[in-house]
């Protein structure tokens, strides 16, 4: 990571360096339910980013101090794999880790109809297996399809992505080598079927101009995202076909 | 022809549909919002029907609950809800009960299934159970299959259709309680195994249809597969 001196991001022909035009995702792919012992679960990958949720939950918290009278908590709990980086990662908890586990949960926290289950304890678990790039938005679109698998009440489903600045342009979901070059770095999550943003935050400096449009592109990009997320969804009940 | 359909988090359901637990949908600008995966069925009335649910505890309830720990004057019931409910002695011997001259593990221990009825829950307190009324208590024989909640009604069927062919098809006795948790008694130890296998295959095909027929269908081959009368 990091700044790297003459990395060319945008070529020639205007396009990106993996072939990309700039407001193009990576190729995205969704499953529902890949693990057996969760109540819910999901496998998200945009390009080469891959990322595992599983949901457990509503149950009764296991440290009982953390329960709320009127709501369920939800605890979210996001790590990297040591083999997720080119280097190895520490697999203890780093302090970005910590933080993004406290964005994530705030993202869902807000869709999550906790009100419905008082005094009990959701618990998601996030693993990066292969970082390339936007992680938290992979990490908070697999955690809402795992919390609609496990069947707990949300408003809607959440997808994220993020749109960056390179070169002077704007870029939609950017990747590991975007993120380290480039001038701006702008992750997005929301909710297109309520018109919720969840989360929203920016590193970088982008004109208020580029703002807007960098945010529009998001939203845009976020569409889709919820549309195969809910394909994926329906996907799980359609394998089960009678011969 | 299709008027099954899935509906996923956030879809728009018609605003005439019948919700039967208001816990799964929710209102939004005055439109009501699935909240969870299910199936809304749209061949009468529209129905939305949750494909996985959470059990909740409501009074009156009669389920099937696993002894989790055991108290000085109470027992702990795991009964596949996030709440642990309650079952006090007194209630269970139907007398006064003396911590200091008894034992409760020498009347119920960990591992025990019990059949019993929800008495009260408020959200405030954990659901309190009885087992003084006919027909509830300790469970001594058969076999406890645990399959989701949101699936009980399939297995139950319109009017207990499902739950009779059922039980002329294998001879069992077969109590299926709200919180997921099914009681099944066979005669014939062999036909156990084919009444879980077709439970099972309730429970992976509810969203579908003409499943009577096909589970039918499907206990007759293994009947004659394992050679069972």
């Amino acid at each position: 990571m990091g700044k790297q001196p003459g990395v060319k991001l945008i070529r020639e022909d205007g396009l990106r360096h993996d072939g990309r035009k700039p407001d193009e995702m990576r190729p995205i792919k969704m499953d529902v339910g890949v693990l057996n012992n969760s109540d819910g679960s999901a496998l998200v990958e945009f390009g080469r980013t891959r990322v595992v949720a599983a949901v457990y939950g509503p149950k009764e918290p296991i440290q009982r101090f953390v329960l709320l009278p009127d709501r369920a908590v939800l605890r979210v709990r996001y790590h990297m794999a040591p083999f997720s980086t080119t280097d190895r990662k520490s697999p203890a908890p780093s302090r970005r880790e910590v933080e993004l586990s406290k964005v994530i949960r705030e993202a869902l926290e807000s869709i999550v109809l906790t009100e419905k289950f008082p005094r009990t304890s959701i618990d998601i678990f996030i693993e990066v297996l292969q970082a390339d790039g936007g992680t938290r938005t992979a990490a908070i679109t697999a955690a809402s399809l795992a919390l609609a698998d496990a069947g707990i009440p949300m408003k809607a489903l959440v997808g994220g992505v993020a749109v960056g600045k390179v070169e002077g342009i704007l870029v939609l979901d950017v990747d590991e080598l975007e993120d380290g070059n480039g001038e701006a770095d702008m992750p997005v999550a929301a909710a297109p079927d309520i018109g919720e943003i969840t989360l929203f935050q920016l590193n970088g400096v982008l004109s208020r101009e580029e703002l807007e449009q960098a945010l529009e592109m998001a939203l845009k990009g976020i569409e889709k995202i919820v549309e195969l997320e809910k394909d994926a969804l329906k996907r799980k009940y359609e394998r089960i076909e009678v011969e | 022809m299709d008027k099954r359909r899935i509906v996923v988090p956030g879809e728009r359901l018609p605003p005439e549909t019948i919700v039967r637990d208001p816990n799964y949908v929710y209102e939004y600008n005055g439109e009501k919002i699935a909240a969870v995966v299910g199936l809304l069925d749209e061949r009468e009335k529209p129905v939305f029907l949750p494909l996985q649910t959470v059990y909740v505890p409501r009074p009156g309830d009669v389920i099937i609950g696993l002894v989790s720990s055991v108290a000085i004057m109470n027992w702990y019931v795991d009964i596949n809800s996030p709440y642990v409910a309650v079952l006090t002695a007194q209630d269970f011997l139907g007398r006064p009960f003396n911590p200091q001259q008894d034992e409760l593990s020498r009347y119920l221990q960990v591992g025990d299934y019990i059949k019993a009825k929800v008495v009260s829950f408020d959200r405030a307190r954990n659901p309190l159970l009885t087992v003084r009324e006919e027909g509830l208590g300790k469970i001594n024989t058969g076999k406890i299959i645990e399959i989701q909640p949101a699936k009980i009604p399939r297995v139950v069927g319109k009017k207990g259709s499902m739950l009779e062919m059922l039980k002329s098809q294998t001879g069992c006795e077969i109590f299926a309680a709200v919180n997921g948790r099914i009681h099944i008694q066979c005669k014939n130890p062999e036909m156990e195994p084919i009444l879980v296998l077709a439970i099972k295959m309730i429970e992976e095909q509810a969203h579908l249809t003409g499943l009577t027929d096909r589970v039918k269908k499907y206990i007759e081959e293994l009947k004659v597969v394992r050679g069972v009368e």
